[in-house]
């Protein structure tokens, strides 16, 4: 939520999510590379933090009473642009500058281009120890009202450097982190259980120390109830496991490992987007 | 040699890595918003004296280099100042990617200080003989790069990195070397120094070999020569314009370096001088090699990083360009 403490009801965030992955669709496209089945699997979660739990102010992106995004797998950065541009941060026809020469939006997010950004990220792994550090700094402070989210991917699992990151943080009981890994089971090379096994993922959370939530990260009401949960949990830190649907709204895409770094053509994405704008129509017609 | 307040006995021994430690407490009374982190070695990294007057502001990461890293990145975005601490060989030689993404192109002030750089490690071999560090380094945008020559350079340089908003890494010694500079010796980062003037060879170094330059140029003075010796305690950003001062007045310069001279001082002022003053060179330093465990003087002496060898390769330089004159 923003400044103005707006609250909006569960269709409009379904509606909004679906938008969403629509200018998803159109801006990868017209870039003609990028990363399609994570940002479309997070267009859910995405929609929730900026729309509903982080509190933040797109006319003051350096507020500094603001909840941290940390967005550790940084290739999913195409979903956070277009939330960024649907909550007001800039205007929607900057997405179509993604990866562009000069663009602020750049393939990998970087902090200093764009305000709104709080690190520059790609390389796995880095993310929860950034988000560990500022929670500590935050503590430091006292200012622990303040809280540190973490989106994490499942493939950065493999990374050292996340489990340096988890020990860490349950060592100093960092209990203002919440993370949130998006389990879509895909990564580049195939799906995770084959390229390198993570199963069992919530056991190895909970061996180092942390306090873990299962949800469907596709249920927008799923993942508002989990970060609500997570800020009362004090003697832990939380991860969030977030089960998610790589690619989800577009058929083709769902569960293919193949969308994990490309982009839709144009025929492809007229045939997305048909299915997006129809997607959109039971949604409302569910609720309404 | 007056001018630039070096110490009139230069007896005492001290290793560099304490005025790390001195500087760092006396950085943790001036600015509250200083923190350390460490990577298991506090005592080794003479963070302990930070540590013991300041435990609320003192982190504990463990043997986890990647971490001691990013979990600075993460303290400095809160508005800390970051000193995180380990052994040279691993920060930044384990996390060097670490601090390319999260320090240097997401410029954060974190300040990376790798103790047990150079082949004086001595006993440990060369696992732990870091080398590569001013060529890892030198080699980041953002990043600034620094090697005192003594204890006392040492704190003065904690205090002027606690006070910068730049990345740095400072690369500090382990083995006790002679304190040679003062309190009132200069130091400011970006600034090289000429410690003693000479108009036939340019001596230009950093880090320990500064002190084995300035005993070279005693052994050059028997021989009639009048080495200039140039001290270059910020490798990056380079301060160009003494360089080339003393390269223009003595038209022959010998680098030494305690690291590889791939990458290194060596070649940064290679770099230099090819691009703006051609000048005859030999570069003192690990050339091309690993160490290997000994005793740090045999070691020194064996890989040619002392007063000696220094002192050899300007006379030979100097022989050199004389014989091509003719």
């Amino acid at each position: 939520m923003t400044k103005e403490q707006k609250h909006h009801s569960l269709p409009a965030l379904e509606k909004k999510a679906n938008e969403i992955r629509i200018d998803l669709i159109k801006m990868l496209e017209h870039a003609g590379s990028g990363h399609s089945a994570g940002p479309l699997g997070l267009a859910d979660i995405f929609t929730a933090l900026y729309f509903e739990i982080l509190k933040h102010d797109p006319e003051t992106p350096e507020w500094d009473e603001r909840d941290i995004l940390i967005l550790s797998n940084g290739h999913c950065t195409p979903v956070r642009y277009v939330t960024m541009a649907h909550a007001g941060y800039f205007e929607k026809k900057e997405l179509m500058t993604l990866r562009q020469f000069g663009s602020r939006l750049q393939g990998h997010p970087e902090r200093l281009r764009l305000p709104g950004l709080e690190t520059t990220s790609g390389p796995l792994g880095s993310g929860l120890s950034q988000a560990a550090g500022m929670a500590m700094a935050l503590r430091m402070d006292k200012a622990q009202h303040r809280w540190v989210y973490c989106i994490m991917s499942d493939g950065e699992q493999d990374e050292g450097n996340t489990w340096e990151g988890a020990m860490f943080a349950a060592k100093y009981k960092l209990n203002n982190i919440i993370a949130i890994a998006d389990r879509n089971n895909i990564q580049i090379d195939g799906p995770t259980e084959v390229v390198m096994p993570l199963e069992n993922l919530r056991d190895k959370w909970e061996a180092f120390g942390w306090h873990v939530v299962e949800i469907d990260g596709n249920d927008i009401d799923a993942v508002i109830d989990a970060c609500n949960m997570a800020k009362a949990i004090v003697e832990k830190p939380v991860m969030i496991i977030a089960h998610t649907v790589p690619g989800k709204g577009v058929d083709f895409m769902e569960y293919d490992f193949h969308w994990h770094g490309a982009p839709p053509n144009h025929e492809q994405a007229v045939k997305a987007l048909k299915e997006l704008r129809t997607l959109g129509g039971k949604i409302r017609s569910e609720h309404e | 040699m007056s001018e630039m307040h070096l110490a009139h006995s230069w007896d005492t021994l001290e290793p560099i890595r304490k005025g790390f430690g001195k500087g760092l407490l006396e950085a943790g009374k001036r600015w509250e918003n200083i923190v350390g982190i460490v990577a298991d070695l506090t005592e080794s990294t003479q963070m302990h004296l930070f540590a013991e007057a300041f435990p609320e502001r003192f982190v504990e990461v463990g043997v986890a280099e990647q971490n001691l890293v990013t979990v600075g990145a993460g303290m400095a975005a809160m508005g800390k100042i970051p000193f995180v601490s380990s052994y040279a060989a691993f920060s930044p030689g384990r996390n060097w990617e670490q601090i390319r993404t999260t320090i240097a192109l997401n410029d954060r002030p974190v300040k990376i200080v790798g103790s047990h750089a150079g082949i004086s490690v001595g006993p440990d071999g060369a696992t732990h003989q870091m080398l590569e560090d001013i060529a890892l380094m030198r080699a980041l945008p953002n990043m600034v790069v620094i090697a005192p020559c003594d204890s006392n350079e040492a704190a003065k340089a904690t205090l002027a990195m606690a006070a910068d908003r730049q990345p740095n890494y400072m690369r500090l010694a382990r083995e006790a070397t002679p304190v040679f500079t003062t309190e009132h010796t200069p130091f400011e980062i970006g600034k090289a120094y000429v410690y003693k003037e000479g108009i036939d060879v340019s001596l230009i170094t950093t880090g320990t070999m500064t002190y084995q330059a300035m005993e070279a140029a005693k052994i050059l003075a028997k021989d009639g020569i009048e080495a200039e010796v140039v001290h270059v305690p910020t490798v990056k950003p380079l301060d160009e314009r003494t360089i080339l001062a003393s390269a223009h007045k003595t038209r022959h310069v010998v680098t030494a370096e305690e690291g590889q001279i791939n990458g290194g001082l060596g070649g940064a002022i290679a770099e230099l001088l090819g691009e703006k003053l051609p000048t005859p060179m030999l570069r003192i330093g690990m050339k091309d090699r690993f160490g290997e465990s000994g005793q740090p003087e045999e070691l020194l002496r064996h890989f040619g990083l002392d007063a000696d060898h220094i002192a050899l390769a300007a006379h030979h330089l100097l022989l050199d360009h004389t014989n091509h004159k003719h």
